[in-house]
């Protein structure tokens, strides 16, 4: 009986993270340089998972951070962090850089 | 200075109030502060060490190595949080009974300790890292010295002293029940970080967001307040949360409340002699 319920437990797992790994996600670019987002705007599709890719080209590390999105991850200088978001419902994501919130700021807008 | 000050006390504030519920819950046994102590050090060194390798933790694992990591640390200490609320669960009645009657410490070893230690550590690590990140990108910006010292001190003794109120005020807690509402808040600061561990996977894309936000509470109380952070931090609050973090969140609870019940008598937990 435990051998079964832990079998469906894990076939379950089994199978989310192949649904998860088989979906096909849209890959979009964000870029750091001078503290600032490139783009500042970025739209991206609503309804559907979305995979951010953001490139810290400066020289010292920065945190892309969202409360709408509830995303917070440390991108290191001069390296390149995923971060997936999503399925978003149409509408304004802010995000900025937590270590330089004056001028890093952006927005996703999903579409 | 000011916003310094304000980044460093979020980082600290954290491992602050989960190191006062800690040194509530271990009150009693022998040498907590020693312990304790050796928890934040330990933690401190490790903030440092994974700091300094932020680079190489962020682009393992197909760059998404600080998720699995952050979530492995976390899953830790929701284990070791479990494994002591389970163990008092059958020695905090003893531990009560001779705090009342003596006053003074007992004897019940050093196990409970050694599980919090690593709590502790931990906080303080992941709490910790992204401060010395933060204080090395502003150095590197060619921020003022003063004022940076003056912020990263701002900020420390604020997150110490909400840590310290938020002590003082479960040592408020009448002896009978002290135990079974530090256990209880410390059953929830691990549902809280285990859910936390569930939205690192799903940024990682590791565990479908099962709704990625299930509701929107932020209106109400903002994750960005000061209450909403001390509320994230104690039980575990989240405005926005995805349907994956409620669920690693309630499967905890029951675990560890399972945990309790068939390992103790946690129906009439500490209702010793008054």
């Amino acid at each position: 009986m435990v051998f079964r319920s832990l079998f469906c437990w894990f076939a379950a797992v089994c199978w989310l993270l192949a649904a998860s790994a088989v979906a096909d996600d849209g890959v979009f670019k964000l870029t750091i340089r001078n503290h600032r987002f490139e783009p500042a705007e970025l739209v991206v599709p609503a309804g559907q998972k979305i995979k951010l890719e953001i490139e810290n080209q400066d020289a010292t590390p920065e945190e892309f951070e969202s409360y709408e999105l509830n995303r917070e991850k440390v991108v290191p200088a001069k390296g390149t962090v995923v971060v997936f978001v999503g399925p978003l419902k149409p509408g304004r994501y802010p995000f900025f850089g937590d270590f330089n919130k004056e001028s890093a700021k952006g927005e996703l807008i999903a579409k | 200075m000011l916003g310094i000050g304000i980044l460093v006390l979020r980082e600290v504030l954290e491992a602050s109030l989960i190191i006062s519920v800690v040194y509530a819950a271990t009150r009693g046994i022998p040498d907590r502060g020693r312990w304790v102590g050796f928890g934040v050090a330990a933690g401190v060194a490790g903030a440092l060490l994974v700091a300094a390798f932020a680079g190489a933790i962020a682009s393992a694992v197909s760059g998404i190595g600080q998720e699995v990591f952050n979530a492995s640390v976390l899953l830790a200490a929701v284990v070791m949080i479990g494994w002591h609320a389970i163990w008092m669960s059958s020695h905090g009645k003893a531990l009560v009974t001779k705090l009342k009657s003596v006053g003074t410490e007992v004897s019940v070893g050093h196990r409970p300790l050694a599980a919090l230690l690593v709590v502790v550590a931990i906080a303080v690590l992941r709490e910790g890292s992204e401060a010395v990140l933060f204080v090395y990108a502003q150095a590197a910006n060619g921020s003022d010295w003063i004022d940076l010292v003056a912020g990263v001190s701002a900020g420390i003794l604020g997150g110490a002293a909400i840590g310290l109120a938020l002590y003082l005020g479960l040592l408020r807690i009448p002896m009978r029940y002290f135990f079974t509402a530090t256990n209880w808040l410390l059953l929830l600061v691990a549902a809280g970080m285990a859910a936390q561990a569930a939205n690192f996977l799903v940024q990682a894309d590791i565990l479908p967001a099962m709704g990625a936000r299930l509701w929107d509470t932020s209106a109400l109380l903002s994750d960005r307040s000061l209450f909403g952070q001390m509320l994230h931090a104690l039980i575990g609050y989240d405005a926005r949360p995805a349907g994956v973090q409620l669920a690693f969140y309630l499967v905890t609870v029951v675990i560890i409340v399972l945990g309790m019940k068939l390992c103790g008598k946690p129906k009439s937990p500490i209702s010793g002699a008054s």
